[in-house]
């Protein structure tokens, strides 16, 4: 079933039902859809946690989740990681199952249209000036922003931007090209290589969430760089105090 | 040749072109990034995590050079901007 037409290139464009002004595209039901599947799968689960060795599979089956986003996590930070897994876990989980879904015929992955990615990077980009500033003050902060000189202020400025832009267009043209790929191949060889370019699809999918979390908690700690000079620099002082 | 089909052709072709130049650098920069990932696993396979999350953000970073490309592309192709211009 062909939802979102050859000629078109992204899912906003098929409205499912408007009243008003007030209208569903496909990307604003398959992101409720993704959503009520986290969100959903997530209370059945976690409503009978037990702390004994035979938990029930799916508890182990989030714990292993959980573990893993933690263990990349902390080894990028060196830190606790438990202040990212909010944003960084649901990123990544979210983006992954919006991709994964993909082999579900009938469903559009809401990451095929650059609005869903734009918000997505859109909360990256709000997310590292409250990370660095929760972590550092404004201070130390904006002082990152003027080294090693005053000059190059509107460079930083542009990178942040225009890694916000990279965020977006990459995850978008990523899966967007692949469907247009299984959809021009639909066309020319129908049968058996449509369905090994999905396998590959659910590759780049997975891929595409951990590149997209990973590259997020690269950025949030860009931002917290500042603070280890920070404690190294007390450290110092302390030792210097202490001899 | 009236400007509908100058249009469409530019358009086109704009868009092979694109993919097809705009590809070849990308390409080699990931092949050298893999081959030099691999010599580096080869020599320290202890560091294996750390070599291959650095890899996969370099190729990632590598990657949408080619992605803005095939972007471009496909607005030429399926969301032309020109086209209202020149259809109105």
């Amino acid at each position: 079933m062909e939802i979102v037409p050859l000629g078109q290139i992204s899912p906003d464009q098929v409205i499912l039902w408007s009243w008003g002004f007030v209208t569903i595209n496909a990307t604003i039901l398959y992101t409720w859809l993704v959503m009520a599947i986290l969100v959903g799968g997530s209370i059945l689960v976690t409503r009978n946690l037990s702390s004994e060795i035979n938990a029930s599979r799916w508890q182990h089956f989030l714990e292993v989740i959980i573990s893993v986003v933690r263990g990349e996590i902390g080894e990028m930070t060196r830190k606790g990681a438990d202040h990212y897994i909010p944003l960084i876990g649901t990123l990544f989980l979210f983006i992954c199952t919006s991709n994964v879904l993909a082999v579900v015929p009938g469903y559009v992955a809401p990451t095929s249209s650059m609005t869903t990615t734009a918000a997505l990077a859109t909360c990256v980009f709000i997310a590292v000036p409250y990370y660095g500033i929760s972590r550092n003050g404004v201070f130390h902060y904006v002082k990152e922003y003027f080294q090693p000189n005053f000059i190059f202020f509107p460079f930083h400025v542009m990178g942040e931007l225009s890694r916000t832009l990279a965020l977006t267009v990459r995850l978008f043209g990523n899966i967007m090209s692949h469907e247009k790929v299984i959809g021009i191949l639909l066309a020319v060889t129908p049968f058996l290589f449509p369905v090994v370019m999905q396998i590959l699809g659910l590759l780049i999918g997975v891929i595409q969430a951990y590149i997209f979390a990973i590259l997020s908690m690269v950025y949030i700690a860009s931002a917290l760089s500042a603070e280890d000079e920070v404690h190294h620099n007390v450290d110092i002082n302390k030792e210097g105090v202490s001899a | 040749m009236d400007s509908v089909s100058l249009v469409a052709m530019a358009s086109i072709f704009g868009a092979g072109l694109a993919m097809a130049i705009g590809s070849i650098g990308p390409g080699l920069g990931m092949g050298q990034a893999i081959s030099q990932a691999l010599a580096a696993i080869a020599q320290q396979p202890d560091e294996r995590n750390s070599l291959t999350r650095t890899l996969f953000v370099g190729l990632a970073m590598i990657e949408s050079i080619a992605i803005y490309c095939f972007v471009i592309s496909m607005i030429l192709i399926f969301a032309n901007p020109f086209w209202g211009h020149i259809i109105k």
